[in-house]
């Protein structure tokens, strides 16, 4: 694989990781990507779910729980509202997350908090099934 | 003159009053480090989402943009949101970040605009709810452990919910930047409608997934957290650098202070004795 694509994934407490990455595959709101060296530009929402960064053949796996990505042609930066190496994850946290959205959807006033908040459930869920 | 015994007394007091300042300085100096590198972590984040804005922006400055980019189109009610820590004994610390916070109230009053005071922090209350007991509306405290979402989450829920129900056209954020352990500046910045910095060079032409509006939908309020969180860490960081110099400071200026009674109270137990010795001797003399 000859070109690499520049990768940062930032939460809002740390820069997780910054590194030349071959390909890197994230939630995107409408179904998982597999971005590579020149990607069109894109601005897209991401759903709770995995990052998979492939670095010279070595894969690296990242929990998020939603957030952005911007990506360029030599860039693509995601920003997480929460994001876990999957080395320092366990269920029991997966499991704390779950039952926190499931509160935040009973307690939500708006249908669209809701909405919200039914949607990272099933997210998360579909993320534990896979773990 | 004071007597001696006075003047030891007054050394123990001043010497454990040094202890206290020694110690809290020791405590700052170790805090200093994990709020350091906590705001220098929040920093990609916040930039991040500025770049992802801005070029959004872009695309977006119409009449369909969303209010809270575009701005009400008014600027009479103004919201200022005064962030400072929760705890004194940091210099001169708080009061600059509320001076700077009552220069940019003064100015907007003066200017016949309408003004609400949020405050973040218990020193921002007590010093602003006194001067602007009318404007104040509500105030929320740092809390012990270090800022994070789940503290500033319903801050910046009662913000927007107040700015969508159209109670401001205006919101702006009052608190310290972290520059160095020796430089902390108060810096007044513009939440709402959200500021954006001169893009260098011509923005990329970006695809949208889903489209623009859910995507600005999501990351407004979204930035605003963001932007109160790094206010809120930046104080912190800020705050450790400020009590870790004041207590150096008083530190020092006890030793000093130490340094000159012990000399004071040697002089006069000297001369004490010496009178002493003088009226025995003369006593001794005259017989």
């Amino acid at each position: 694989m000859a070109e690499k694509i520049a990768f940062d994934l930032v939460s809002p407490m740390r820069l997780l990781l910054s590194a030349q990455a071959d390909m890197v595959t994230v939630p995107g709101t409408e179904g998982y990507m597999g971005v590579m060296a020149g990607h069109s530009p894109l601005v897209s929402t991401l759903r709770a779910g995995m990052i998979d960064v492939q670095i010279d053949g070595k894969d690296d796996r990242y929990f998020i729980r939603g957030g952005f990505a911007e990506i360029s042609p030599t860039k693509i930066t995601v920003l997480a509202e929460e994001a876990i190496p999957m080395t320092e994850m366990d269920l029991a946290v997966l499991d704390q997350r779950i039952s926190d959205a499931q509160e935040d959807e009973i307690a939500a006033k708006s249908d669209t908090d809701r909405q919200k908040a039914a949607q990272l459930v099933d997210d998360l869920k579909l993320v534990r099934a896979a773990f | 003159m004071a007597s001696v015994k006075e003047m030891r007394t007054r050394i123990g007091s001043v010497k454990s009053t040094q202890k206290i300042t020694k110690a809290l300085q020791m405590v700052a100096a170790a805090k200093l480090r994990r709020a350091q590198h906590a705001a220098e972590a929040a920093r990609p984040y916040a930039r991040g989402m500025a770049n992802v804005i801005a070029n959004l922006a872009v695309g977006v400055s119409g009449p369909s943009a969303p209010l809270l980019l575009a701005g009400t189109g008014s600027d009479k009610r103004h919201l200022v949101i005064v962030a400072t820590s929760d705890r004194g004994l940091a210099g001169g610390f708080n009061s600059s970040i509320v001076r700077a916070a009552r220069e940019k109230i003064a100015a907007l009053i003066a200017d016949g605009k309408d003004v609400k005071i949020i405050t973040i922090g218990r020193k921002a209350r007590d010093q602003l709810k006194r001067a602007y007991s009318t404007r104040y509306i509500e105030s929320y405290e740092v809390g012990l452990k270090a800022p994070g979402f789940s503290v500033v989450k319903p801050i910046a829920q009662r913000v927007l919910d107040a700015y969508t129900n159209g109670e401001f056209d205006v919101v702006t954020l009052v608190y310290s930047s972290f520059k160095s352990v020796v430089t902390q500046t108060p810096r007044v910045q513009q939440l709402i409608p959200a500021q954006m910095e001169a893009g260098g060079g011509p923005a990329p032409f970006y695809d949208y997934e889903p489209d623009e509006d859910t995507i600005l939908q999501a990351l407004l309020p979204q930035n605003i957290s963001v932007q109160i969180l790094t206010a809120m860490l930046e104080n912190q960081a800020g705050f450790f650098a400020a009590q870790m110099t004041a207590m150096d400071n008083a530190t020092r200026n006890a030793g000093e202070m130490i340094k000159a009674l012990t000399i004071q109270m040697n002089r006069t137990r000297q001369a004490q004795i010496t009178k002493e010795l003088i009226e025995i001797i003369s006593g001794a003399s005259a017989v």
